[in-house]
């Protein structure tokens, strides 16, 4: 195994695939070329040629819309986004047809295209080179959605999404593109969605999580070591959602706060509390908390640090749920 | 690179210039007059059939069969059509059942049908968003090395949309063998041309793309026919795309939910319908000695009996078993698709 940072694993993802699958190509905004603006297709068009590592004109709903033609033609696309801000013009197709399309044909056309983006803030970026749009993409029916925290993951759960004969977005969390050095599998890897990953066990609270955040919630546990066992859970895919750990979890600790980056109303952890409010009221000691960003544009890099959920509110958040 | 002189505005005219077009015999003159007839019956039956309460909301398309025979017929049958609602019935002239297309408008799920089979792409509802799936189609054929090409119809208001746009760039850079058909009947429900574009002709818009763009007049079936084969044969050269500006006038309602009396030119609805375009081709036929009285009659019942049979089927169909709202949107449903479900 070698040691990668997650964006590399992303790359090495895209390599091995491309190698064991001639219908997969890689499409985007200088993609080509430049690998990337964060290099995660570096090495690819000269590998594989420009046809299968295309450089696309500026155009997300092109991309995307192209995309359902291409996988009409027996192509299995795997479109990039430069930015997740930069995606919502491709929204437009992904929900008028790439959620509806396989549905359209009674089920007769299968469109395996995947939709992959970095995500997320804290990286000192200009306006919307920062967004968190997981709630878009999951509340569009006929889409998986997955979420990598390390680099093993970026590389699995990559080949999955590729491999998955749905539609599926990968959001890659770019604070942690080049976090970390991690041990990545050679050759093929594949993290089956649905999984969620115990990042950290734990008894007395579980911290929930996915993409950045996973890093922040674990730094929380070491926080809070002493005082609380901390369970720390990656939910890896937003869907399928792994509800038999998430529900596992909360019946182990009876508490639980969900962190995410996005604004706070109709989040991704909106849906959590709903779920346990649901199916594990009986298991609950106290009231499930969200750490989220804030119902405003995400802000201007100078203070987006108070923006972001940090170590100190979900501290403060489980702490209070300790206590409550 | 394309450009435009004014005098390219001009639309192309077969029938009114009594001129033949080469290559085509008697035998593919009557298939196409039966291609119109086929689609002039369809929709004109399926109003009949929507006051009767037999389909749902219905888009018309009298007087645009011209415009759809005639491109239809300058393909091959490996070639992708993507029809916007205005063509819904298209598929008929590549063997759909016309039952197929009345489920759809009967809002059943067996109007669901393979893209594949036909090679006709689904009934595209939001506007023009159509146009990049047919170039991607177009794009990825090409890549395959195969000689199919791909055309994409859409109206005169969808070349205000972005997907237009975006569609058109990509089929262009790519140079992908797509045929951008638009259905120019001048009018988007209530908005006029005028508040649509101020390009002075809509095949204008064409040249900002580097790609060949002509005009041809949308109720000669024959023109409509020779334009798009210069085009078929251009993407099928590895010449990429070509936009058709087919010029009509939007003589019925936009659909069975739509009163165009308070928007439209009464008297040019009219004129047009004084001139459409099944008429005009019969004439011609008949000036030509190709059609008599014998095979038009017995196109029209065959047309009817086509109609009847499908209403016939459609309406002995079960009704759909509830399940299917959960059928068919993955291939690997996500676990807890059915929480909530009380079937």
């Amino acid at each position: 195994m070698a040691e990668k940072f997650l964006v590399e694993a992303v790359n090495d993802a895209l390599h091995v695939e491309l190698a064991r699958d001639e219908t997969l190509m890689v499409m985007g905004e200088d993609v080509g070329r430049a690998g990337g603006v964060f290099r995660a297709t570096a090495g690819l068009r000269e590998r594989f040629g420009e046809n299968r590592c295309v450089d696309t004109p500026l155009a997300e709903a092109g991309i995307l819309g192209s995309a359902i033609g291409l996988c009409m033609a027996g192509w299995r696309p795997v479109c990039e986004m430069q930015y997740d801000a930069f995606s919502y013009p491709c929204l437009d197709q992904l929900i008028t047809h790439v959620g509806r399309y396989r549905w359209r044909t009674g089920g007769k056309m299968e469109f395996p295209l995947v939709v992959r983006m970095p995500y997320g803030g804290g990286v000192r970026a200009p306006e919307l080179h920062d967004d968190s749009p997981e709630a878009y993409y999951v509340h569009t029916p006929g889409v998986k959605v997955a979420i990598p925290s390390t680099p093993a993951d970026a590389k699995g759960l990559l080949a999955a999404a590729i491999r998955d004969p749905d539609p599926v977005v990968v959001l890659e969390p770019k604070l942690i593109y080049r976090g970390e050095k991690q041990e990545v599998p050679e050759g093929e890897h594949v993290v089956p969605l649905g999984q969620a990953r115990l990042a950290r066990e734990g008894t007395d609270v579980t911290l929930v999580a996915y993409g950045a955040m996973v890093r922040v919630c674990e730094r929380a546990a070491d926080e809070l070591e002493g005082a609380a066992s901390v369970e720390v859970l990656d939910l890896r895919s937003l869907r399928p959602l792994d509800e038999d750990a998430l529900l596992a979890s909360a019946a182990k600790t009876g508490r639980v706060v969900v962190v995410q980056e996005a604004p706070r109303t109709a989040g991704f952890g909106a849906e959590i509390a709903a779920i346990l409010a649901e199916k594990a009221i009986l298991d609950l000691h106290g009231p499930v908390l969200r750490v989220t960003g804030f119902d405003v544009p995400y802000p201007y890099w100078k203070i987006e640090d108070r923006y972001m959920p940090s170590v100190e509110r979900v501290v403060g958040a489980a702490r209070k749920l300790l206590e409550f | 690179m394309a450009r435009v002189a004014s005098e390219e505005h001009e639309l192309r005219r077969v029938i009114d210039e009594d001129r033949e077009v080469d290559g085509l015999g008697a035998d593919d003159l009557l298939a196409i007059y039966r291609s119109l007839i086929l689609l002039r019956t369809y929709d004109e039956r399926s109003v009949v059939y929507h006051r009767q309460g037999r389909i749902g909301t219905y888009a018309i398309f009298w007087n645009h069969e011209a415009m759809q025979a005639g491109s239809v017929h300058a393909l091959a049958d490996e070639d992708w059509i993507f029809p916007s609602y205005r063509e819904s019935a298209i598929g008929l002239l590549r063997g759909i059942p016309a039952s197929t297309v009345l489920h759809w408008w009967r809002g059943h799920p067996a109007g669901w049908w393979n893209p594949a089979e036909h090679r006709v792409a689904s009934i595209c509802v939001p506007i023009g968003t159509h146009v990049p799936h047919a170039a991607g189609l177009a794009w990825g054929e090409k890549l395959k090395g195969s000689s199919a090409v791909a055309i994409a119809y859409f109206g005169d208001g969808a070349t205000s949309e972005g997907a237009f746009h975006e569609g058109a760039n990509f089929a262009a850079v790519m140079q992908a063998p797509l045929i951008l058909f638009c259905n120019n009947n001048q009018w988007a429900i209530s908005t006029p041309l005028e508040a649509q574009t101020r390009a002075e002709a809509l095949s204008d818009k064409a040249v900002g793309y580097g790609m060949p763009g002509v005009r041809v007049d949308g109720g000669d079936v024959l023109a409509v026919y020779e334009a798009t084969r210069e085009a078929v044969e251009r993407g099928r050269a590895g010449g990429g795309p070509t936009f058709i500006e087919a010029v009509s006038y939007r003589a019925a309602p936009h659909a069975t939910a739509d009163d165009p009396r308070v928007y439209i030119d009464l008297d040019r609805v009219e004129e047009e319908k004084r001139n459409e375009c099944v008429g005009r081709y019969e004439a011609y036929l008949r000036r030509l000695g190709v059609l008599d009285d014998a095979t038009a009659e017995e196109i029209k019942n065959d047309a009817l009996e086509t109609m009847r049979r499908g209403i016939a089927a459609a309406e002995a169909e079960p009704e759909p078993d509830p399940e299917l709202v959960f059928d068919n949107a993955y291939v690997l449903p996500p676990p807890g698709l059915r929480e909530g479900w009380d079937g």
